[in-house]
């Protein structure tokens, strides 16, 4: 993909903007459509389409792929742990009305962000590591056989 | 804990129904996070055994056929998703937690055998993942939940068999078929929960029961029926839906063979059992009809055929294989009588079986780590040399069988008795056949451990301490519940009456 | 039982027709196609189908998107679509996607392992195996059923 010139000044500038994208699904996801799932699906495109573009090795530079397992593992951590920090402030498992029992529907705002937030950060992760596993792997036919 | 205990509503024992799941939950991501190769069968034999403490605690509340109920996030259901324990399935969660707690010390010296260091971490999340899918679907109250606890559960164990093929490449293709049929299995039960959706508008347990049992059999209910039986029979490996299961044992890793021979199975059973007894009525006449002509006759012809074709096996792995798919043709054979004691027998086969298996495994695994296969001319004249393996396998060979004195024993006689209650003498005829056809097979095992000459040139150790004292607590409790039998009978006549008192049992 | 084809039949359960049809063209590719990037192909379309099934019952006729107006007044009037079936099979979904990954990475395990994806030749070389592995096992009454 060296030569291809205009790809690549356009996925430089893309880049950004999906990413600025994301974050907005993300946390806007409250208001409106949208969410950690949906999020966590386009921030990993940025990476994706970088990666693409230009190369594993590149994009493994930005987001090392050790990182991307504890990633996953992390957002799963963050939702059970919102969970588990709600019972152990006296309410069921992920009844976020415990993080302000004086007006509990503020705290199941912020349970939701967080869990929301577990989810985008796995999502991302998920995505990713499925791109690097199926990318990582020895090719068969060499560029030039096609 | 205390200071939460004293501040709050809710004391740590009204949370075990949901720690029983979240802590092997939470076990897998920390295992993975942490990343260490020396902390993590610590932390996952830790999460284990906590999470058989809280079984046990369960099952000491529900004993006496109270329910204990649940509700995550705060709502209550039928709305929000409820957490339900009662006799049943706190019956299974103690047979899962326990089986995992005794299989993780036996792993331990077994995968690293088995699979290379750097995938270690990796195989206890899996582990961790798979032992909180089978805890989830035997606890929830939710039906879609189940679905949800029955694929984490099941994605998990496609990637434990696939561990297998560092020894064997088989194993990849034996998870691709478990994975193609186990998703199709999985689909067909949506496709089940979406008909009972339809049909009644809720998916919480105790009010689909109700709710069915208030609107009749309709169309729409029987062809849900029919979608969840052929669903999870792929899951429990009824008779012509077995296929994956033989090639996913034999090449799975021991550990995990012996997990999931002892859990999964037994966990897919159990929501069959609260399906079709406790959702759907087990009056309505057609599934009566199919329980008699479609699940009876398949339960016969599994015991017959599956213990067969274990029979002429050259491989001890595959040979228990087949005898898994011969043994759930008892339990189902318990299903279809739909009687108290039909289930009781199901239910405390379910267990005994599991227990039996077990220890089965665990030898065949620990043969394969001495003589690297489990062909018969491999292991042959083992006894010798592994006088402790040999003898725990004899025990469970026998308590496989249903010898007298051994666990296997007493839910065959409780099988035996229901039918006979039933009037279908013919079918208990049956059932005494098809042990002496599982004689055979085990009898095949003992000749080759202690009748025939060791291999030339070979000198087995017995096995490391770390898999033999788990193998020899499961040997000694297959013979513990062949006598104490009234704890196993009467927790599973309590499941059983749970069980078949339909919407009533759930309420 | 004697129904007619009504247009209430055939239209009015077009959401069932489509379901089914997809539901069995995907089990036919799982069950007829010896590549197995083929079978996850055809069991995409299998689950694709329930996603269909769910989601088409969810919709009530005539009811509007279920998000509640900002300044959460219930005008009881308007009719909504039913949500939970969607947020059922956003989870399906979910679902749907690791078994897909799941199983193209077993398939690319395979590939390396067996230089084919082709079920007639994975099964050839399975066959080869265990007949080898009779050879040395003695018996060879055994054999795979």
């Amino acid at each position: 993909m060296r030569h291809h010139l205009i790809l690549r000044v356009i996925t430089k500038m893309l880049v950004g903007a999906i990413m600025l994208f994301a974050f907005y699904v993300q946390f806007h996801g409250d208001f409106s459509p949208g969410g950690g799932f949906q999020a966590g699906v386009i921030m990993a495109v940025a990476f994706i389409l970088y990666g693409l573009v230009f190369s594993l090795q590149d994009v493994q530079h930005v987001f090392p792929p050790w990182l991307v397992h504890k990633l996953i593992a992390l957002g799963v951590l963050l939702y059970a742990g919102t969970g588990v920090v709600s019972m152990f402030l006296g309410n069921s498992f992920l009844d976020y009305g415990a993080f302000t029992p004086e007006h509990p529907s503020h705290g199941q705002h912020y349970g939701i962000f967080a869990v929301e937030l577990g989810v985008g950060i796995t999502v991302t992760a998920v995505m990713v590591a499925i791109y690097y596993a199926f990318a990582g792997r020895p090719p068969r036919l060499s560029d030039e056989e096609w | 804990m205390s200071v939460e205990a004293t501040q709050t509503a809710m004391t740590l024992t009204d949370h075990l129904p949901v720690l029983q799941v979240v802590v092997p939950l939470v076990t897998a991501p920390l295992i993975v996070l942490i990343g260490s190769r020396r902390l993590t069968w610590t932390l996952a034999f830790v999460a284990s055994v906590i999470s058989f403490a809280i079984a046990i605690l369960l099952l000491m509340q529900v004993i006496d056929g109270s329910v204990i109920s649940y509700n995550i996030g705060g709502w209550a259901p039928p709305l929000g998703i409820e957490y339900r324990v009662d006799a049943a399935n706190a019956f299974v969660l103690l047979l899962v937690t326990g089986i995992s707690t005794v299989v993780l010390p036996y792993a331990r010296e077994s995968v690293r055998s088995e699979i290379p260091a750097r995938h270690h971490t990796l195989f206890y999340a899996a582990f961790m993942l798979c032992l909180t899918g089978l805890l989830g679907v035997a606890i929830t109250g939710d039906a879609f939940n189940v679905f949800v606890f029955l694929e984490i559960s099941s994605l998990s164990t496609y990637v434990l068999i696939s561990m297998g093929s560092y020894r064997d490449k088989r194993a990849l293709t034996a998870s691709y078929d478990y994975l193609i049929m186990g998703t199709i299995g999985a689909t067909f039960f949506v496709i089940g929960l979406g008909m009972l959706y339809m049909a009644t508008g809720t998916l919480n347990m105790a009010d689909l029961a109700e709710r069915i049992a208030d609107q009749g059999s309709n169309r729409t209910i029987r062809a849900a029926f029919a979608f969840i039986v052929v669903g999870m029979g792929l899951k429990v490996a009824i008779y012509p839906l077995h296929l994956w299961l033989p090639n996913a044992y034999t090449y799975a890793p021991s550990a995990v063979t012996t997990f999931l021979a002892a859990t999964a199975t037994k966990v897919a059973i159990y929501v069959l059992l609260r399906f079709t007894l406790s959702i759907f009525q087990p009056n309505f006449l057609f599934q009566v009809n199919t329980l008699e002509f479609i699940i009876l006759p398949f339960a016969i012809l599994a015991m017959f055929a599956a213990s067969f074709i274990a029979i002429f096996q050259t491989d001890f792995k595959r040979m228990l294989a087949y005898s898994s798919i011969a043994q759930i043709g008892y339990m189902l054979l318990g299903i279809s009588l739909l009687s108290e004691n039909g289930l009781t027998a199901t239910v405390a086969h379910l267990f005994n079986h599991g227990i039996t298996k077990a220890t089965l495994f665990m030898g065949v695994g620990i043969l394969v780590l001495r003589a690297g296969g489990s062909f018969y001319n491999r292991i042959q004249g083992m006894g010798e040399t592994m006088p402790w393996t040999s003898a725990a396998i004899v025990i469970g060979g026998l308590s496989l069988i249903g010898v007298p004195g051994t666990a296997g024993f007493i839910s065959k006689w409780v099988l035996i008795e229901a039918t006979i209650e039933k009037g279908w003498w013919p079918v208990s005829v049956l059932i005494v056949l098809s042990s002496l056809l599982a004689v055979i097979y085990v009898w095949r095992v003992i000749e080759t451990l202690y009748l025939k000459a060791p291999l030339a040139g070979t000198d087995y150790k017995e096995a490391p301490l770390s898999m033999l004292i788990p193998m020899w607590i499961l040997a000694l409790a297959c013979i513990y519940f062949g006598f104490a039998t009234d704890v196993t009978i009467n927790a599973a006549r309590t499941a059983a009456q749970g069980l078949l008192a339909g919407s009533a049992g759930m309420l | 039982m004697g129904f007619e084809l009504t247009q209430e039949y055939t239209l009015g359960h077009l959401n069932y027709w489509l379901f089914s049809v997809l539901m069995m063209t995907g089990l036919y590719i799982v069950v007829a196609k010896g590549n197995l990037v083929k079978k996850i192909v055809g069991l995409n379309i299998f689950q694709t189908s329930v996603f269909m099934l769910y989601i088409s019952m969810g919709k009530v006729i005539g009811g509007t998107a279920p998000i509640f107006p900002l300044d959460m007044e219930i005008d009881p009037d308007v009719i909504y679509t039913n949500p939970l079936p969607h947020v059922l099979i956003l989870t399906a979904i979910v679902v749907g996607i690791a078994t897909t990954s799941l199983g193209l990475a077993l398939i690319v395990r395979i590939q390396e392992e067996f230089n084919t994806i082709e079920e007639e030749d994975l099964l050839q070389i399975e066959r080869a195996i265990a007949h080898s592995e009779n050879a040395i096992h003695g018996e060879p009454m055994g054999g795979r059923a």
